[in-house]
């Protein structure tokens, strides 16, 4: 309501004025090729500017009284022209590090070289090209300090995203991420792979992350694993552009999980098995994994249109992506339109920004048990049958069941997969209002609103139709169509003031903020029965209620001051006020400040005069964060959720749902960060050499950590309290560097490296409890009940090993279900398993390098990870002859089994650390060759091409399909629930295929 | 322009102080969820609580099938198995020559078997917390339900006497779960409806101290139950907490040092005096329509294929089984699990059936020696629980897929009352004689062999053994075995050795330490009040 009282403002706005025109041409200083995309201002004006076209060209209304044109461009800094009468010539000159960006941060936005805490940037120039479907994959490897996994190769899947090794252990260690100013709520939306995906990673002009708390602090409780800032594209004043855009691709798989061939197979039954079971056999030869997967074809294509019309500038663009997966039945399909006006009122006096984007995805999702289907699934039956029960595909038959079903047996992968229809048919529209309004009376002040939403919509069934074996009922009653659908409004509003001023006298610098935040998060969620194929409702599958409306409320009120004297020595102090509606009345609120202060010592006299030297700032940073993310919406408070109808109970003859009281903490409040960092900023030789070392401590107390309860203090025995503290230590360089800078060839290189050092510091509420070993995660595949890989325990890393100590013989060999006795008393058991190493990687690195040679650009992202551990639950589950012969059917086993010759059975040798093995790899994660084919049609526009490679090689020493295990795996399930699965486990990864692709690009 | 441009300032600055003054609440509250004043204002809210008691028992969580857990997955991750039934059985059971199951990679199985289980033990933990569960759920209900507390939600007549019956079986089940718990456990940590939640932590009850609590308060809710076999079927009522008293009193040696016999057979003339009578054919007793069975079931845990959904209970009774085919257990088929050692099926003279009838094993495939463990062909299956009707139709509220069972677990029936007699007698207990005893013995084994006399026993072989085989061929898979075994002094020691005993294959005796379990180690870390049990 408000907001459309101030558009209506803008209406009677004047925009008419004195003006003068200028033109002139902007070239790059590197080659004098003319750049485009240059945004041209008049000085002080703080909107209403031009950019160049395609051949660098420009023209510009300006005031009267305006002496100073402002030139500025991503990678290229800023630049101020004094203006004569004719046509000026402006020669920018490119800096590797961009020290002169305007970096946005938290709530305004700041030069490069004024930051004064742990904060990177990478800008679209930087972004790794190719086949995209998720944004965040664009900076993987760009960034240290920050580690972006994709969670599988399942089009438009999420990535985990951890900066500085996540701050939590059992709330959520996923960073905040803004967009265009809106907070995003990192909740799945049901029948999306990831809440990333609607947006066009076409349409990203930057990403900022926050990495330290004296620049997250800001955020407060929302900022304890950092901040990541996604600006989007804008439009500039000037003629119409016009931006072309396709990628087409092809992907496949790299490999596939080693598993016995027909013929090693059929030898092992002969061998082994009984009469029956050799009888089982088939004749056929099949490659299950060759079945299910595909190449995957893709394309993406977005059409951009930007320009102003008079002061009115805007930017519309159009995505549509069509993506399979090499999955077969995988796909995704994805529109997106972004719109965005950032007009200027009352002589600049008024900035609007809007921000309008919506995307529709129309997904089926392969059903990803086919995957470890196909590992397991006897290679000597053949893939279909004559018979045209079951879909016509082969299934294992047991005449005297009543669906002629073998009872628990593992179906037909492609089966699976053809006969399943899981599609997802999520939306999402999210906008934003900005208002910067500069006070006539005191044009140092700003008053700013910014008033957004973010509504989306998550749909979609899952259809199996009754003849499938997968949900076979006899009599034609199987199957199953079930929708689900869930609504989202998360409502923002923030205002604030913002004052700047030089004081001159006093050689200062002042930029004070302050203000409030409203952030609101509903959903409904619908409940449905469950239905056959045939539309009949499985009889008292109702559920309790129709929907549930989870929500939560952030209130906050923050303010900033950024003091600089002398430009040399910066002082940033930040406060942040928030109250959370997850607490109970009394722990709402919480503080968070900052503090950073920085040293330009470069500009001092002793360097000022040392040419080779061009930057070299020091930076000190503490502040602190909190994080109520990933716990319940209302775990404070005392309350009863009735049970469905399924789960009754009998009185007499009649059946009555129950009222079960859920455990409370009415204690439960933030846990919280405190984030040291030092930080040294640095250039050499014209910049031609910059980067940066940052060393950080981040000390997390009051952990949001499920703990045990005491059995009978509570209606359950495990819920989530404020105890236990974890420290992440680490060290982050960067270097990137331009060896070779002429007018027709530079190369520019790009390093970075991260240590990150985790420890448990404490779990108990009696601090140094002995007694209590710690809390296991890490599901096991193998066994029903759970069994867990990790045991977090105090004094050692998250996620470490905690397992049996595997015997070998004189040749090396593992010695079935033999294992050292830790303790001697002659028994194996839990007493004997023992800490070793960690999922987690210890190290992690990116190298970019990119060459440009007139019209020819080449370049390389390379990623490593260092120092962490997978165990291989592929071999411990399937690596054995009870994986063959031991249960009613046969099934396929790993070629591990070729090495060990473990007869399996033995319930310990799941937990061997025989399974666990060295995950360091070093990845090339994109290869790619670009040609600027420069002005075509006459010099009406101008075309770029560029091939690609992703995930062209990986060199490691683990023996599984790939190291790298995300925290996030499997992917999401459509009906939106996230399964939350841990890293280093291997165990029926969607593999990441290696995908070609070729991109077209086309100016006018 | 000048004027428009102040009207313009004094709205936005307007505009700006309304927005930044409308500070909602951070007060928000759940959509379906309701609070406790809100489930205890009326009657009905009171049944559905008590709906949750009960159910406490018989479901997994608060959706049938899996969903929505009562215990945390950090206790149990495979919510199938965190049913009371399911995990007690597997305790009273599996450690015993009753049963073995086949699949070691099961969490917490491994052991089990072979004596040699750890205070990490997903089902020795699960068990604990699953106790510890209902008897909250109890403790909440008691609190909620003071006469004071009625009286005040204006709650009267007719309904406040239900309530009352309610509060009295609320703390019937909590006395009877504080029984599992001292049987199991010996000396858990206490708490009543005096307990606050969230705020205290609770404090260790010796084994003996605890006898005496569960002994008092089955006593003190004597007048408040509903007589026996007056209440509504599924609900418990005197004949309930009379056998209860019989089973605390026959075990009393164990728990307390001192043995209290006559007191289980006073007990027991009390059960039997309210007119039970065993049904005429065992192979009736554990069916889909077992409901039927009132005259011979005292306290049953109820499971509905339809309404009361879980995949423990007897649904696991049902498909755990191993060998035996969908058709013959009434469901879409065999878990391949639970076997008997070749040592119980020796208990039987003739294992077929056609004279003890209660010898029901599946032996298609099966081979009678366990020679291996973890084989799911090694030892004969029994098919004593089968989810069809008497007359061998379907059970009637079957669900389509034919996972879930019908069947309605006897926590109590008057055939080990009759045991509970006779052995009493036998041990020198007084109220009763050995003639009633042989009589009550004769009647299970006339039952035994379908009407006939010919398995009938004299006084003369009516001993403490007999006995305890006898619970063996009467009570098997009903979760008895452990703490009759431990009774005997024979389920440690080398006084009785079945296969896989102690880890091997002809059985070995083991540490005295495994005559209990451990308290979870969890429990130990969250609640220093608690001591271990010896040996762990």
């Amino acid at each position: 309501m408000p907001v459309i009282l101030l558009l209506l403002l803008f209406l009677h706005g004047s925009l008419a004025a004195q003006k003068r025109a200028i033109t002139g041409r902007v070239t790059d200083s590197k080659d004098g090729s003319p750049l485009q995309g240059v945004t041209v201002q008049a000085k002080g004006a703080v909107s209403g500017g031009v950019i160049t076209g395609v051949d660098g060209r420009f023209k510009i209304a300006v005031d009267q009284p305006v002496k100073v044109l402002v030139f500025s461009s991503v990678g290229y800094g800023i630049q101020e022209v004094p203006v004569g009468d004719g046509p000026i010539q402006v020669v920018l000159t490119g800096s590797a590090a961009g020290l002169n960006e305007i970096v946005v941060i938290g709530y305004g936005t700041a030069k490069k070289t004024d930051l004064t805490g742990a904060i990177a940037t990478v800008s679209e120039k930087d972004f790794q090209k190719g086949t995209i479907t998720t944004p965040e994959q664009m900076i993987a490897g760009k960034i240290p300090g920050v580690s972006i996994i994709s969670n599988s190769g399942q089009p438009g899947a999420g990535s985990t995203i951890r900066i500085r090794g996540g701050a939590s252990l059992n709330a959520s260690n996923d960073p905040l991420i803004v967009l265009d100013g809106v907070p995003l709520s990192n909740d799945a939306i049901p029948g999306s792979g990831s809440p990333l995906s609607f947006i066009n990673a076409d349409d990203v002009e930057s990403f900022t992350v926050l990495k330290d708390a004296s620049a997250a602090a800001i955020y407060g409780t929302r900022a304890s694993n950092g901040v990541i800032i996604i600006t989007t594209k804008k439009g500039h004043a000037g003629s119409l552009k016009v931006n072309l855009n396709s990628v087409n691709s092809v992907g496949s798989i790299t490999g596939k999980v080693s598993v016995l061939s027909a013929a090693q197979f059929r030898s092992v039954v002969n061998a082994n098995g009984t009469a029956a079971q050799i009888a089982q056999m088939g004749a056929a030869s099949t490659d299950w994994q060759d079945q299910i997967y595909q190449a995957a074809i893709g394309t993406n294509n977005t059409i951009s249109l930007s320009g102003g019309i008079k002061a009115l500038p805007y930017r519309l663009s159009f995505g549509y992506q069509d993506q399979n997966g090499v999955l077969k039945t995988d796909n995704l399909r994805k529109t997106t339109l972004s719109f965005t006006l950032n007009p200027s009122f009352f002589d600049n006096h008024l900035k609007v920004d809007l921000n309008l984007r919506g995307s529709t995805e129309t997904a089926r999702f392969g059903n990803q048990s086919a995957i470890g289907g196909a590992v397991s699934f006897d290679p000597t039956q053949p893939v279909y049958t004559k018979s045209p029960r079951f879909g016509g595909y082969y299934e294992w038959l047991d005449p005297t069941s009543a669906t002629g079903l073998q009872n628990l047996a593992g179906r037909n992968p492609l089966g699976l997969l053809n006969e399943t229809y899981n599609r997802g048919t999520p939306e999402r529209s999210i906008g934003n209002l900005q208002l910067d309004y500069k006070f006539h009376f005191l044009p140092d002040l700003h008053a700013k609103v910014n008033a957004g939403y973010d509504i989306n919509k998550g749909a979609g069934y899952t259809f199996v139709p009754d003849s499938a074996a997968s949900s076979y009922i006899a009599g034609g009653t199987g199957g199953e169509n079930n929708p689900y659908k869930q609504t989202t409004t998360n409502t923002l509003f923030e205002a604030y003031l913002n004052y700047t001023r030089d004081l001159k006298q006093i050689k200062s610098h002042l930029d004070v903020v302050g203000g409030y935040s409203y952030n609101d998060y509903l959903s409904k969620v619908y409940n449905y029965a469950s239905f056959y194929a045939n539309d009949s409702m499985v009889v008292n599958s109702q559920p309790a209620f129709p929907f549930d409306k989870p929500e939560h409320r952030l209130l906050s009120y923050f303010g900033r001051l950024n003091y600089t004297f002398e430009d040399r020595y910066l002082l940033t102090a930040t406060v942040r006020r928030d109250g959370s509606s997850r607490f109970a009345p009394g722990h709402q609120w919480g503080w968070f400040p900052s503090v950073a202060l920085a040293w330009k010592i470069n500009e001092e006299r002793f360097l000022r005069d040392v040419p080779s030297i061009s930057d070299l700032k020091l930076r000190l940073g503490f502040g602190i964060t909190g994080q109520q993310d990933g716990i319940p919406n209302y775990g404070y408070l005392a309350d009863y959720s009735l049970s469905n109808s399924s789960a009754s109970y009998e009185f007499g003859s009649n059946y009555y749902q129950g009222y079960r009281p859920a455990g409370y903490n009415p204690a439960l409040t933030w846990e919280q960060t405190a984030t040291s960092n030092i930080g040294l900023d640095y250039g050499f030789l014209d910049n031609r050499i910059t980067g940066s070392i940052d060393l950080y401590e981040k000390k997390t107390s009051h952990l949001l950590n499920t703990i045990p309860q005491p059995a009978g203090s509570n209606f359950s025995a495990f819920f989530i309290a404020n105890v236990g503290n974890m420290t992440n230590k680490g060290v982050e360089f960067n270097i990137n560097a331009q060896p070779i800078r002429s007018r027709n060839l530079t190369w520019d290189v790009g390093f970075n490296i991260t240590y990150n050092e985790n420890k448990i510091t404490n779990l108990t509420v009696i601090p140094g409890d002995t007694s209590y070993i710690g809390f296991p995660s890490g599901n096991i595949a193998g066994g029903i009940g759970g069994q867990f890989a990790f045991m977090n325990s105090v004094g050692r890393p998250k996620n470490t090993f905690f397992l049996y100590q595997q015997v070998y013989d004189k040749s090396g060999k593992p010695i079935e279900g033999v294992f050292v006795d830790q303790n001697k008393d002659g028994i194996i058991n839990q007493s004997d398993q023992v800490w070793s190493k960690s999922a987690d990687p210890k190290v992690f690195l990116g190298f970019s390098t990119n060459v440009t040679f007139k019209k020819w650009s080449a370049g390389f992202v390379l990623r490593g990870s260092f120092g962490n551990y997978d165990y291989n639950n592929i071999w411990s589950q399937t690596g054995n002859l009870t994986q063959i012969l031991g249960n009613s059917v046969l099934y396929n086993a790993s070629t591990n089994y070729l090495t060990t010759g473990f007869k399996g059975g033995n319930g310990q040798q799941l937990l061997s650390d025989y399974y666990i093995s060295n995950a360091s790899f070093l990845r090339m994660d994109n290869i790619n060759v670009g040609y600027n084919a420069g002005k075509i049609m006459r010099g009406q526009a101008v075309l770029r091409l560029n091939l690609s490679v992703q995930n062209v090689f990986v060199i490691t020493k683990y023996q599984g399909l790939d190291p790298e295990i995300a925290a996030a795996a499997p992917p999401p399930t459509p009906g939106g629930s996230v399964s939350l699965g841990n890293p280093g486990i291997d165990n029926n990864l969607y593999p990441r295929p290696r995908t070609i692709a070729l991109g077209i690009n086309i100016g006018f | 322009m000048k004027r428009n441009q102040s009207s313009i300032i004094i709205t936005a600055a307007a505009v700006l102080v309304v927005l930044g003054s409308c500070k909602k609440t951070l007060d928000l509250s759940p959509t379906n969820d309701i609070t406790a004043p809100a489930v205890y204002s009326t009657p009905a809210g009171y049944t559905e609580a008590m709906a949750k008691v009960y159910g406490a028992f018989a479901l997994t969580g608060n959706t049938g099938g899996t969903g929505q857990p009562d215990i945390s997955t950090q206790i149990i991750s495979d919510e199938g198995n965190s049913d009371f039934l399911r995990m007690w059985f597997n305790l009273q059971e599996l450690t015993t020559d009753e049963a073995a199951w086949t699949w070691e990679n099961d969490a917490g199985i491994q052991g089990l078997h072979e004596m040699s289980w750890s205070s990490i033990n997903p089902i020795i933990d699960g068990l604990y917390y699953r106790s510890f569960f209902q008897i909250t759920l109890c403790n909440d209900f008691v609190r909620q339900s003071t006469d004071a507390l009625l009286a005040s939600r204006g709650i009267t007549g007719a309904s406040a006497d239900t309530i009352r019956h309610y509060r009295a079986e609320a703390r019937f089940l909590r006395a009877f779960q504080y029984w599992v718990l001292m049987d199991l456990y010996a000396n858990p940590p206490f708490v009543d409806e005096n307990s606050p939640i969230a705020t205290a932590i609770p404090k260790q009850i010796q084994r003996a101290d605890l006898y005496n609590y569960i002994v008092s308060e089955l006593k003190a809710i004597d007048g408040d139950l509903a007589p026996a076999r007056q209440n509504l079927y599924g609900r418990a009522d005197q004949g309930a907490e009379w056998a209860l008293l019989a089973r605390v009193y026959l075990n009393a040696q164990v728990y307390t040092g001192t043995a209290d016999y006559t007191d289980a057979i006073t007990y027991c003339n009390k059960v039997i005096a309210a007119g039970y009578s065993l049904i005429p054919s065992y192979p009736d007793l554990v069916l889909a329509d077992d409901n039927l069975n009132t005259d011979e079931f005292i306290f049953t845990i109820n499971y509905d294929g339809t309404y009361t959904q879980t995949y423990g209970g007897t649904t696991y009774l049902v498909h755990g089984p191993a060998g035996i085919p969908g058709s013959v257990s009434g469901s879409n088929g065999t878990w391949g699990g639970l076997r008997c050692t070749q040592d119980f099926v020796s208990l039987f003279p003739d294992n077929s059936g056609a004279t003890d009838q209660r010898a029901q094993f599946y032996t298609n495939g099966q081979t009678l020696d366990m020679k291996d463990l973890y084989t799911g062909t090694d030892g004969f299956s029994t098919f004593k629980y089968r989810n069809v009707t008497r007359t061998g139709g379907p059970a009637p509220d079957a669900d389509a897929a034919g996972n879930f069972s019908d069947i309605d677990f006897p926590l109590f029936r008057l055939g080990e009352i009759y045991l509970i007699y006779a052995e009493s007698v036998l041990r020198g207990g007084s109220g009763g004689d050995a003639g009633t005893a042989l009589n009550y013995i004769n009647l299970l084994r006339t039952r035994a062999w379908g009407g006939n006399t010919a398995g009938n026993i004299t006084a003369a072989d009516l001993t403490t053994n007999f006995i305890l085989d006898e619970r063996g061929r009467e009570l098997y898979y009903e979760a008895f075995r452990r703490t009759d075994l431990v009774r005997y002094g024979e389920f440690t020691t080398s006084a009785y050795l079945w296969a896989w005993k102690g880890g091997v294959l002809g059985g070995s005796a083991v540490a005295d330490k495994y005559n209990l379990f451990p308290l979870p180690s969890t429990d130990l870390s969250a609640n220093p009040n608690l001591i271990q049990n010896p040996g762990y």
